[in-house]
């Protein structure tokens, strides 16, 4: 099978941006990815365009006729969270098999402002607040308090996620927020569900991502494998089956089945990872996903944040872009960000949050309902 | 309009006569349970195996959080709970009675399951309906 290769990648700096329509923002990075490897839309094949907020409206088509109207076939993606991770892969794919040499895959999202999720339903009465919450933080408060019962995780060791992830962002300029959040600042925010404040949740905010994949034999003949970054993994799950489905929805046994799935096709262990990216969208979230993509071992998360190695210049560092806490998560752009921030280490070109000598880094979004796609990107 | 008050969920069950209960699905196959009606399971794939199963009153805590900020017109702070019920199904609600402080609310804590109207709510026709609550149960 061919190899495939990341040979330009790219992120808009997030931000809110409502004077612009959706394509138009995917179009920013679209051209930014071609920018970095320093092609154009005639040279793609393919175009892999996730978006959630839009996902009838043929976005991807609507894009290429702002940067070039190729007549490549485009293929519109939606996997809530795991959008853009979904795109990628696609794209991957289609690179693995042979079908194409050279496509580009782009992330785009426009946000509103305020809570995501609830059940609201077409008849009766709403029964938010009647039988508990449907809310994200409430539905990630509570996945963080089931590692509580079964850990004793505390409340400080979940705000440790957003202090390290804040301070992380003050190094990244394409982050959202540049702000250093202290413990007790991040503690004493809004509470918006107990244990997640306000600071402990993910940042909506509109963002894109985009990125240029190859096979080794077209990357070689564009003279692209200087910069080029092997994708040694790519992996997609959906949630099997466990006993709380119906009321919990699973983020942990998709990563766990997608962490071993990766593990398994990279042929490296955990011990083998120098930067993660990982789906931070609650403090709480972070936790679980210590364990469950092989960090440490179970119920070692809390001590895993206390002893400070998952920061930049620990053992392994997560997040170092500041995560979705603080970089932003603009829902369906996030997988392909991830993306471009381990690219950028593998390729040293981090600047401030370099993660020194950086040789194969992961990246991991959940999409709640649910689906995990995981990466593993190698230097060349 | 109905008279008597409509089930919050469908699987929340208003006999003619006597109380109100949950009913679940119980797979014959592999015995994983359900809320609510269904012909396929999940998690073993069997069809056609399914049978209704009245649903225990009672259980434990498995995990909550404490909503303090939600959509307009809900009233908070107010107890999210997973609760496992006494034969291993689990299921969310309120958990109400009990001070919405995680120094008092325990991993484990027995439960029980009361019926009662769904906190005033009605529908665009003006139909009341009935709602679950957990409480906790003291022995």
């Amino acid at each position: 099978m061919n190899d495939a290769y990341i040979v330009g990648v790219d992120m808009i700096k997030f931000g809110r941006f409502p004077e612009k329509t959706v394509p138009e923002i995917g179009a920013e990075s679209a051209l930014l990815a071609l920018d970095d490897c320093g092609l154009t839309i005639q040279d793609m094949q393919a175009l892999y365009c996730g978006n959630l907020g839009q996902a009838s409206a043929m976005v991807g088509q609507r894009l290429l006729q702002q940067i070039g109207q190729t007549g490549i076939p485009v293929v519109n993606v939606s996997n809530a969270c795991a959008t853009g991770a979904t795109a990628f892969r696609e794209a991957w794919a289609s690179v693995k098999a042979g079908l194409y040499d050279c496509v580009l895959a782009v992330g785009v999202e426009q946000m509103g402002k305020g809570l995501l999720g609830g059940s609201g339903g077409a008849t009766g009465i709403s029964k938010e607040g009647l039988l508990g919450s449907g809310t994200m933080p409430a539905v990630f408060a509570e996945a963080g308090m089931e590692h509580t019962n079964l850990y004793g995780t505390t409340f400080e060791q979940f705000a440790k996620v957003s202090v390290k992830n804040h301070h992380h962002s003050t190094m990244n300029p394409k982050a959202m927020y540049q702000i250093e959040t202290p413990l007790d600042t991040v503690m004493n925010s809004e509470m918006i569900s107990y244990p997640n404040t306000k600071l402990m949740c993910s940042v909506n905010v509109d963002g894109s991502a985009a990125a240029v994949i190859c096979s080794e034999e077209k990357a070689k003949e564009l003279g692209l494998m200087k910069r080029a970054v092997k994708v040694r993994a790519s992996v997609l799950t959906s949630d099997p089956w466990q006993e709380r489905d119906l009321v919990m929805p699973d983020v942990n046994s998709c990563t766990r089945k997608a962490s071993a799935e990766a593990y398994e096709m990279a042929g490296l262990g955990p011990d083998e990872i120098d930067l993660v990216e990982l789906h931070d969208c609650f403090a709480t979230a972070e936790i679980l996903h210590y364990e469950n993509l092989g960090l440490c071992e179970k119920g070692e998360a809390g001590k895993l944040i206390d002893d400070g190695e998952v920061e930049l210049g620990g053992r392994i560092p997560v997040n170092v872009s500041g995560g979705l806490l603080s970089k932003g998560h603009p829902l369906g752009a996030t997988g392909i960000a991830n993306i471009y921030e381990v690219t950028t280490h593998l390729r040293g070109e981090a600047g401030q949050r370099q993660v020194e000598g950086a040789r194969i880094g992961m990246t991991h979004v959940i999409g709640l309902g649910s689906a995990c796609g995981i990466h593993i990107l190698e230097k060349t | 309009m109905s008279n008597q008050p409509l089930p919050v969920v469908e699987y929340l069950k208003i006999p003619e006569n006597g109380n109100p209960y949950l009913e679940g699905y119980k797979c014959g196959a592999c015995g994983a349970t359900y809320l609510g009606q269904r012909s396929v399971c999940s998690k073993c794939g069997a069809r056609d195996q399914m049978s209704a199963i009245n649903l225990p009153n009672e259980g434990t805590l498995y995990s909550y959080c404490i909503v303090h900020r939600s959509f307009p017109g809900v009233e908070v702070p107010y107890v999210s709970a997973i609760v496992d019920l006494a034969d291993g199904t689990a299921i969310k609600g309120n958990l109400i009675n009990i001070e919405p402080d995680p120094e008092v609310i325990s991993f484990g804590m027995p439960v029980e399951v009361v019926f009662d109207d769904a906190l005033g709510r009605k529908d665009k026709e003006g139909n009341s309906y009935l709602s679950y609550f957990f409480q906790p149960k003291n022995d």
